[in-house]
């Protein structure tokens, strides 16, 4: 089962290849991790996925609460929570396909951040079904490049039942 | 009051009761050692960085206290990696210094560089490279603080050889707060309670004691359980001495893959298993699925990590041992008049005698030639049990955890978790160290002696006259009995037939050696080895081709137990 791990770090070297080598020492595979700075100053989130049956993700979270620079560890998969995650997609776009790809961009509510002749750079961003359901369109056009980020998440400040 | 990074460095470790440490000198280190003189912590110069971490880990096994190393970078960092994680793996508490080049060159290649603190990050509790020496002072504390508090383990500090002269004002932090390090060490009383009460409908209980029972100094709390509520107590081998390896009634003997057929059966059969500060390692539990299988399962650990770990567990409780134990007592106290304890588990302690009986922990003796159990008994015999023992690892370990019986914490000393041959010599050291006037024995095996043999030259110099009994069969034996039993008898590479002359190596040192090749000569010449004012050697020619039993052969249920 896919989980997603909010873990709260003093923002200090050496504190990602801490939390990546404990995934990698122990046999743990992350699908995706992203780190930036929070409010509070020296305090960095990161948003890390994996996949894994209840004891594993048991351990990790374990695991992770032990190293000295991580402040907090949630687990979100037993909340409820907004996922988003972002995507560059680099397609061809030949005028005989340009108006269809931009017509999927407005569907799935995108953006296009960079044009030329035989190309499009569009923008998207939401949650992993909507980013596979994007690029999954996309590339019967052929797509020439992609970038992605990881899944960042954050607590709905509302649980309903 | 300014200070240079050196002196600050040093201060510190006045400032922590650090009394003696053990190192090896190098250029990025130059300037500590340039000032160690002008302060009042020994330095104990080794002769390889991995007999300097054996001995701050074994001279912090000794104590209770921390232990401390200081190497310089590259090579005398990665030199002390294996004893490093060998106190990992043991819970050990020690802190250790590495040099590093000079700030404006790390990273470059430089000469001795090595990534020390990413090297060591997966085998550390925590480690540090200092980057301003207004910092290194509360590094410091910091270090020591981690290292022995929570569940115990070595923190490496890496400074740079610059900032060793850079200087700054000397403050030593008075208290730490580290915002995201908060071990949990009191119990859920609620828990406490819900145990109390299994204990007490329990008919078949079974303690099993770990190392943690030894590193929370609780056993005097555990020994109140067993004997109070009259509780069989079995050990890991890390918890030996723990409980008094000497009480025939209550103490089974090790469990695991070479436990005794008593302690086994009795984790088969119990139907409560209280598991205080043991971390269910595979060569305990044998194969998972089959362990303890009766039994509900209480695990009383300081590190969350370990429970649920590797078997399912029915009560856990997140907890020092000690406090733990001590609730749990006040607990017991106040209901212990509703049970006959005495009476209650009679039944149970019988099943334990007749377990014993049947399949005592013993070995076939010979008239000629020399057993190592013999000679491991003969060990306990003259020291009456009162030495430190330090093991190196293999047959000669086991045999020791088998046959000494280790009546106090802190006196049995041998690498647990990593296995690490060649511990126990410089462990003895470290030990020895620790209490000068005490009686400290290795016993080692012929190829494990040979991993840090160069030690003998720390050991005459410092006058720690450590005594090394040599278990020599001439063979890496517990690789040649795994090959014998699982693998055909093809005895590949565990031959060691080409041996130094260990009298006369120990001699070369300055050391007393001795040789016994007959029977009749054990008690008289261990006697005069243990009495002479040196260091020395043993080298005790015991049968080649002796095996350990019981053995549980890997993966198999503890019940599947090869008997002598």
């Amino acid at each position: 089962m896919k989980h997603t791990l909010s873990v709260m770090v003093e923002n200090e070297p050496g504190v990602l290849s801490r939390v990546a080598g404990l995934f990698s020492g122990r046999g743990f595979n992350i699908e995706s991790l992203n780190v930036a700075p929070t409010l509070e100053k020296g305090v960095s989130l990161m948003t890390i996925v994996a996949r894994g049956d209840d004891a594993i993700i048991e351990q990790i979270v374990k695991q992770l609460r032990k190293l000295v620079p991580v402040i907090t560890v949630k687990d979100f998969t037993q909340v409820q929570a907004v996922e988003r995650e972002m995507v560059l997609v680099k397609v061809n776009a030949e005028d005989s396909k340009r108006a269809e790809i931009l017509r999927i961009t407005d569907i799935f509510r995108c953006k296009v951040v960079d044009v030329s002749i035989d190309e499009l750079t569009i923008e998207c961003t939401g949650d992993h079904g909507k980013i596979k359901a994007i690029v999954n369109l996309l590339s019967r056009f052929g797509i020439k490049e992609i970038a992605r980020t990881g899944n960042v998440a954050m607590k709905r400040a509302m649980q309903i039942d | 009051m300014e200070l240079t990074g050196a002196q600050i460095l040093l201060k510190c470790l006045e400032e922590e009761g650090v009394d003696a440490m053990f190192g090896f000198p190098g250029g990025a280190v130059i300037d500590i050692y340039d000032e160690i003189p002008n302060f009042s912590i020994e330095h104990i110069l080794v002769r390889h960085e991995q007999g300097a971490i054996h001995a701050a880990d074994g001279y912090a096994r000794a104590t209770g206290k921390t232990g401390v190393c200081l190497v310089t970078s590259g090579p005398g960092a990665t030199n002390t990696v294996t004893g490093i994680a060998t106190a990992y793996m043991d819970s050990i508490p020690v802190v250790i210094f590495t040099g590093q080049v000079p700030s404006p060159l790390i990273g470059n290649d430089a000469f001795q560089e090595v990534d020390i603190v990413g090297i060591t990050r997966p085998c550390t509790k925590h480690n540090y490279l200092v980057q301003d020496v207004r910092d290194l002072a509360r590094t410091v504390k910091q270090a020591f603080y981690l290292a022995r508090t929570g569940r115990p383990g070595p923190v490496l500090v890496d400074v740079p050889k610059d900032l060793m002269s850079q200087k700054c004002e000397f403050e030593y932090p008075e208290s730490i707060s580290l915002r995201s390090y908060n071990p949990n060490v009191k119990p859920h009383i609620g828990q406490i309670r819900k145990l109390a009460q299994l204990i007490k409908k329990a008919e078949r209980p079974l303690i099993y004691s770990g190392g943690g029972v030894i590193s929370s100094k609780s056993h005097e709390e555990l020994r109140w359980l067993a004997r109070e509520l009259r509780i069989p107590v079995t050990s890991t081998l890390m918890g030996l001495g723990a409980y008094p390896g000497d009480d025939e009634e209550l103490w089974l003997g090790m469990l695991g893959m070479h436990g005794t057929y008593c302690a086994n059966m009795a984790v088969n059969n119990c139907d409560l298993l209280l598991a205080v500060g043991a971390r269910f390692d595979d060569r305990v539990t044998g194969k998972i699925s089959e362990f303890a299988p009766h039994a509900t399962i209480v695990h009383i650990d300081v590190d969350p990590t370990s429970i649920q770990k590797n078997v399912s567990v029915h009560v856990p409780l997140v907890a020092d041992c000690k406090s733990a134990l001590a609730a749990l007592q006040k607990e017991m106290k106040s209901i212990k008049g509703e049970v006959n304890w005495q009476r209650k588990h009679e039944q149970w302690l019988e099943q334990i005698i007749e377990w014993n009986r049947l399949h005592p922990l013993t070995y076939i003796d010979d008239e000629v030639k020399i057993k190592p159990q013999y000679v491991v008994e003969k060990i306990y015999e003259i020291t009456k049990g009162d030495a430190i023992v330090c093991t190196e690892v293999g047959q000669n370990q086991m045999w020791a955890a088998q046959f000494y019986k280790v009546k106090e914490p802190n006196t049995f000393l041998t690498s647990g978790g990593l296995g690490t041959m060649g511990y126990g010599f410089p462990a003895a050291m470290g030990a020895q160290r620790a209490f000068p006037d005490k009686l400290v024995v290795n016993i080692a095996g012929d190829g494990s002696i040979q991993m840090n043999i160069q030690e003998m030259m720390t050991v005459v110099c410092n006058k720690l006259p450590v005594k090394i009994v040599i278990l020599n069969n001439g063979y890496l034996g517990m690789v040649r009995q795994w090959q014998e039993l699982f693998y055909k008898k093809n005895y590949c590479a565990t031959c060691m037939d080409a041996q130094p002359d260990f009298v006369k190596l120990a001699e070369a040192y300055g050391a007393a050696g001795y040789r016994i090749t007959e029977k009749k000569d054990v008690e008289k010449v261990l006697r005069e080895a243990f009495e002479v004012d040196k260091p020395c050697i043993v080298d005790v020619r015991v049968a080649q081709e002796e095996n350990v039993y019981p053995m549980v052969p890997a993966g198999a249920s503890l019940t599947e137990m090869l008997l002598v």
